[in-house]
């Protein structure tokens, strides 16, 4: 009898099965389901990076001296040292850069889901706009220092090989780097790598969602819920970022 | 097909803004992006080791708080959508501390048999 009186906005919110588990529609749940499992890919990349580390020489000596050597593990912060445009020392400053570009970029998300919360067309065009402007300068950010790491410094690194020839690493490839032993490099690629992948799919689905704003799509369908779910997508991405900063850059 | 027009679903209201709601989030940005700024000092200033470590570890998961209970907001689903998400990634904690102890075994052993 009860079903007979349910009045047509809330029964929009039940699933097929007549109930709403959890209080959350469908696609929000089966976006954290999906988040969670995300999470559990990129764990195995960075507790890879932590097994390498642990299972390499660390560098003893004081951070002054520091000098690449594939023997030992390097200081992050003397890696990453070159910012666009000037030729200084400034260990750390590009990356702390970037992390800035996406924290603002999921704050812009979450205005963005604030306005369409309040059905605000216009406010959600102008904050999604931001945010794939914040992904975009984040991408080029990460292009310019894949370049940098793969091209190296003009000093290079000298090896002695096993058969006792003397010769030059520059940069990073997949097989030997300047920087430190061969995983160093690898695992700076898959990892930044893959969180960057996941950056240039949340930028697409971005523009998608914005177009389907401006041309009205969720108007018509009366709420903004897609932009709350790739919201989700947006802020996990940012999540990561969080942790490969530090785990990654800082220790 | 999405996009077909339904003339007589009416467009929903637009409410005007929440003063109180935009102030919230720049609240939770400027925690971010203080803990930042901090860990960034923090990289430069103290000498490496098992404390500046720690340190980095507490601010990360600060900063993962916020992110995840505000911007994502966990922290006002129900009780059981907080617990579906955090249980299974609790589980990860064990193979952080497993895959650190066995890489320093692997270290250790390397030494031992080549030298």
């Amino acid at each position: 009898m009860a079903t007979a009186v349910i009045d047509e906005k809330e029964n929009k919110q039940l699933w097929g099965g007549a109930a709403e588990p959890m209080k959350a529609s469908y696609g929000k749940l089966m976006m954290w389901f999906f988040l969670i499992s995300d999470a559990l890919s990129f764990s195995g990349l960075l507790i890879t990076y932590g097994f390498s580390r642990f299972s390499h020489e660390s560098y003893q000596g004081t951070v002054e001296a520091f000098k690449t050597s594939v023997e030992y593990w390097p200081i992050p912060e003397k890696v990453f040292t070159h910012i666009p445009f000037f030729h200084i020392n400034a260990p750390l400053v590009f990356v702390g850069l970037m992390t800035f570009i996406l924290i603002l970029s999921s704050v812009t998300m979450v205005l963005a889901v604030e306005a369409g919360h309040r059905n605000d067309k216009q406010d959600v065009q102008k904050w999604m706009l931001w945010t794939i402007v914040g992904g975009m300068a984040f991408l080029g950010c990460q292009a310019w220092e894949w370049t940098i790491f793969i091209t190296g410094t003009p000093e290079g690194l000298t090896v002695t090989d096993a058969d006792g020839t003397i010769r030059q690493i520059f940069g990073a490839s997949l097989i030997e780097n300047e920087y430190g032993p061969r995983l160093f490099a690898d695992l700076f690629f898959f990892i930044t790598g893959f969180h960057g992948t996941h950056v240039l799919s949340g930028v697409v689905i971005n523009m998608i969602v914005f177009y389907n704003v401006c041309v009205g799509t969720y108007e018509r369908v009366g709420h903004y819920e897609m932009v709350e779910k790739v919201g989700l997508y947006w802020h996990f991405v940012d999540l990561v970022w969080v942790f490969v900063f530090t785990f990654f850059y800082l220790v | 097909m999405g996009q077909a027009h339904n003339s007589h679903v009416s467009t929903p209201t637009v409410q005007p803004r929440d003063p109180e709601k935009i102030k919230k989030i720049l609240k939770v940005t400027l925690y971010l992006a203080v803990a930042t700024a901090i860990e960034f000092v923090l990289a430069f200033t103290v000498p490496r080791g098992y404390l500046l470590t720690s340190i980095f570890v507490l601010l990360t998961f600060y900063k993962s708080f916020y992110i995840v209970g505000e911007f994502m907001h966990l922290a006002h689903e129900v009780k059981l959508l907080i617990w579906a998400v955090v249980a299974p990634i609790l589980f990860i904690i064990w193979l952080i501390l497993a895959m650190l102890i066995e890489g320093n075994y692997v270290l250790e052993s390397l030494k031992a048999i080549f030298g």
